[in-house]
């Protein structure tokens, strides 16, 4: 589903250049749930954004289902995030003047569907997480599990093949983490959606198929 | 999409609600003057009572005779006299009639020791033929009245109150003013004094101009409106118009050429300018200037603010990128936030405009002129709205679209 041949990535300024991934190699089944973790700076999120076509490798081949993404123009990564990709952030990144049912829709607002579509598609990934009972409200008006719950409808909306979480529950107690954690694992398991999560915690790593390490830009397992 | 773009623009103008009103107060403000500015212009352009005939029409309101050598420029100039347009005007062949008027002048009529001023006009026969005044008591005066210098007059509404006050009927009476005392034969309809060379309040033959209509000199104090068949005589009009000016002989050894030109209702307004660069370039750069500088400091202020809007919702714009949005749709969605911000400031504008009408109407600023908010107005008042929304949206949505996602979901 996804593969990672000698990435690299490596920032530039006037004065320092700092490698942040150092030929990762790597390659995510379909249907597989995988974790990365490492300690703060070891490259784990910029991974996620170069798996995310958010950000492009200095260098190194990426390809996500089968499809090589290093010629494809803005427009058309877009696209392909689009169609093919979820994001779950930290910091759900919920869009506060939107009602949830609108957030949710989000994602749908850049394909070619009607607006009865687009709700009833919202509405449908608002049951999988169990809020349907609060499609009216505002993030604000909601409780940090919640709002988490809604950024996974958000990226779910849409059907994408894929779903990277960057430490979906890094800003939740254990408890509500523990809920989005099975959120996530019963999309993996009875959709069969490729996870690749970013977490600190390594119990909910252990609860997921196989676990990357990195350390400094290295992968080290 | 339109739907929840909507919805976002609504919300961020809830959002910093001081940050909205200074917006919005520019806005409409701005828009407000330029409604006004476009039923003002509205009303000198498309105001054609009594001057329903305009399409077939030319206007001659001036002369110029000059000399220009290198080192050496001499002119003179102003507006015809009687006997060129009389003569010379019409002796032309395509024109069906010639309309000739002086300048209004003003002077005093009394009534019950009280003066008023009246602006006076003398005209020929042919004016009521071209003009279609409406006459609301009697009718105009004869071109044997003319011959005879009857001492009659046709007057306005308004010259008819300001004189006789409340008296229903009017024609048969008299009016003194200018020393001379004139039997009113007629009543007509006020008429705008933005009209230019129509504008009067008391109109007599010109046989009773206490200058001498008869001088033989070109320039004098009267133009002249020629009249064509129809309006696709118009040209050759002008064409016989320029030929007959350009045989004329000038007058004096100081100068070498005559200037003057039938020209259309609009550009005649426009008159007060010379060969090299007629009048209507000054008044259209003057207008161009005027509107440009009106629109753009508040579209340097919206562009300014805008991006400090816009930098405030880099989280958003990361998740719509990540998600799916590329960099133009996202320029699209901005300026359509945009307009529906300036056409909010529009709608307000609007209102304002309105408001100022009202009071300028009221204070009966300019005679007989009355502002509204037309069609034609309404359409300008929106089209400047969309200009302005995407003048001050583009750069603002062109920083936004340009915003690394990565750095924006860290903002």
């Amino acid at each position: 589903m996804i593969r990672l041949r000698n990435i690299e990535k490596v920032y530039r300024t006037d004065t320092v250049e700092t490698l942040a991934l150092n030929s990762i190699s790597l390659t995510v089944a379909k249907g597989e749930f995988l974790s990365v973790m490492g300690p703060s700076g070891c490259g784990k999120s910029t991974l996620l954004n170069i798996m995310g076509l958010l950000d492009a490798p200095t260098r190194g081949e990426l390809k996500i289902s089968e499809q090589k993404t290093d010629h494809l123009s803005d427009k058309q990564l877009a696209r392909f995030r689009n169609l093919k990709l979820g994001f779950i952030f930290q910091s759900y990144h919920l869009i506060n003047d939107l009602k949830v049912l609108d957030n949710v829709e989000l994602p749908l607002l850049y394909r070619a569907a009607t607006g009865g579509e687009r709700r009833k598609l919202a509405a449908t990934a608002l049951e999988k997480v169990g809020l349907s009972n609060r499609v009216k409200h505002f993030p604000a008006q909601l409780s940090g599990g919640q709002k988490q719950r809604v950024a996974i409808a958000r990226a779910i909306a849409g059907n994408p093949e894929i779903i990277l979480a960057d430490e979906p529950t890094g800003n939740l107690d254990s408890v509500m983490g523990n809920e989005i954690l099975e959120i996530l694992l019963q999309l993996n398991r009875k959709e069969g959606t490729t996870i690749v999560m970013v977490t600190h915690d390594e119990n909910m790593a252990k609860k997921t198929h196989r676990l990357v390490r990195l350390f400094d830009g290295t992968q080290v397992q | 999409m339109l739907k929840n773009y909507f919805k976002i623009a609504i919300a961020v103008l809830r959002r910093k609600k001081f940050f909205t009103f200074i917006s919005l107060f520019g806005i409409s403000f701005t828009l407000a003057i330029l409604i006004v500015l476009a039923a003002f212009i509205d009303q000198v352009i498309g105001n054609d009572y009594p001057d329903r005939k305009r399409d077939r029409s030319l206007y001659i309101t001036a002369l110029e005779q000059r000399m220009d050598k290198p080192g050496y420029h001499t002119g003179s100039g102003g507006p015809l006299s009687f006997y060129f347009l009389n003569h010379f005007a019409g002796g032309l062949k395509t024109p069906v009639k010639v309309a000739i008027a002086s300048k209004m002048s003003a002077t005093n009529a009394y009534v019950n020791n009280k003066k008023i001023k009246v602006y006076l006009k003398y005209t020929n026969a042919a004016w009521w033929e071209v003009l279609e005044n409406e006459f609301l008591e009697g009718k105009p005066y004869t071109q044997q009245q003319i011959d005879n210098a009857d001492p009659v007059a046709v007057i306005t509404e308004d010259a008819k109150r300001a004189y006789f006050g409340d008296e229903p009927l009017v024609v048969g009476k008299y009016i003194e003013a200018d020393n001379t005392r004139f039997r009113v034969i007629g009543v007509i309809k006020n008429i705008s004094l933005l009209s230019g060379m129509m504008y009067g309040d008391l109109y007599v033959p010109y046989t009773l101009s206490k200058t001498d209509y008869k001088y033989k000199y070109y320039n004098g104090d009267y133009q002249g409106i020629l009249l064509a068949g129809s309006k696709a005589e118009v040209p050759k009009m002008k064409e016989e118009y320029e030929q007959m000016v350009a045989r004329l002989p000038v007058e004096s050894k100081d100068f070498d050429k005559v200037y003057s030109h039938g020209d259309s209702y609009f550009a005649s307004l426009m008159n007060f300018g010379h060969e090299d660069t007629p009048g209507m370039t000054y008044m259209l750069t003057a207008i161009g200037i005027f509107v440009a500088l009106i629109l753009l400091l508040p579209t340097l202020n919206l562009v300014n603010i805008n991006i400090t809007r816009i930098m405030e919702r880099s989280s958003e714009i990361g998740v719509r990128k990540a998600f799916g949005a590329s960099s133009a749709t996202l320029v699209y969605q901005f300026l359509v936030e945009n307009c529906i911000l300036t056409l909010l400031g529009g709608f307000i504008g609007g209102i304002l405009s309105v408001v100022v009408m009202k009071i300028f109407n009221s204070a009966h600023l300019i005679a007989n002129m009355e502002l509204s908010l037309n069609f034609t107005v309404l359409f300008v008042a929106l089209l400047t709205c969309f200009v302005f929304g995407l003048l001050s949206g583009v750069y603002p949505a062109w920083r936004m679209s340009r915003l690394d996602v990565v750095t924006a979901l860290k903002a």
